[in-house]
């Protein structure tokens, strides 16, 4: 029965784990701007909420397979452990260092992020001051 | 709490850029000095910047591999009234290009602000998860 209540509460703490992560993310790319030879990273909210709900089967082949049963190529993960993916971002145009930070994406991106970040935040607290009014009964 | 170590990321970023700041005062500075006593002149000088790990794929922080000094050719100036000057009369002054270590000082000031930005956000946010449930 408490579990019903507390559900919610999960769903968004392992949302809020991944906004962590991609924050991270971004701030690695926007302090490594003018590094030459640098690729910028990115995480794809979609597919590592999924992973992190459990839900794996539902999501296409892993980087470098064509198949569910290919055992996918090694990725360090981060926070989220090996089942965390990062991928590279699409480079809007070619820079003479090879550097494929676009800062003016990443700035968008970083804000975009905290904004979620804290959205899910107080989907938490909200959550959390009803579980306790319903608790208290007042 | 993986955001802490944003920190660390952006905090490695300003301390490379304000490296870069420094060479580049130093390079603006030296901008019209001419051939010392030993004959040489000021070489203008580039920092090299490098990603460093730090400890998982997400975090990617930066520092200075190098500072390079540049092969340009000195600049010339005909000054046969100079004490520095060749037998020709020509002096060697610095081969500094001050148009292009001004556009690298905004370039390093405006990355500077941007990680400032980033750690503020970054404070903020982790402000607001502290305050979680009150």
């Amino acid at each position: 029965m408490f579990s019903q209540l507390t559900e919610a509460i999960d769903f968004h703490g392992k949302a809020l784990v991944v906004r962590a992560e991609r924050q991270r993310v971004i701030a690695s790319n926007i302090a490594n701007a003018d590094t030459p030879g640098y690729a910028a990273r990115d995480l794809n909210f979609k597919d590592n909420m999924t992973r992190a709900l459990g839900q794996d089967a539902a999501l296409p082949a892993a980087q470098g397979t064509t198949n569910q049963r290919h055992i996918p190529l090694a990725t360090r993960g981060g926070e989220l452990g090996a089942a965390s993916r990062l991928g590279y971002t699409v480079q809007a145009q070619p820079a003479m260092d090879n550097n494929s930070v676009d800062l003016n994406h990443e700035r968008g991106n970083f804000v975009d992020n905290a904004v979620r970040y804290e959205s899910t935040l107080r989907f938490i607290n909200s959550h959390a001051k009803t579980i306790l009014s319903a608790i208290q009964g007042q | 709490m993986s955001m802490f170590s944003i920190f660390g990321v952006s905090g490695s970023a300003i301390s490379a850029q304000s490296q870069r700041l420094n060479v580049v005062a130093s390079n603006l500075a030296n901008a019209d000095a001419v051939a010392g006593p030993d004959g040489k002149t000021y070489k203008s000088r580039q920092v090299v910047f490098e990603t460093v790990p730090m400890g998982s794929a997400a975090a990617a922080g930066v520092k200075v591999r190098d500072v390079r000094e540049s092969d340009a050719p000195e600049r010339r100036v005909f000054d046969p009234t100079h004490p520095s000057a060749d037998a020709e009369g020509y002096v060697a002054h610095s081969n500094v290009n001050p148009v292009e270590e001004m556009v690298n000082m905004i370039s390093a000031s405006r990355s500077y602000q941007n990680n400032v930005e980033v750690m503020n956000t970054t404070k903020t946010l982790l402000l607001k998860t502290l305050q979680m449930g009150q």
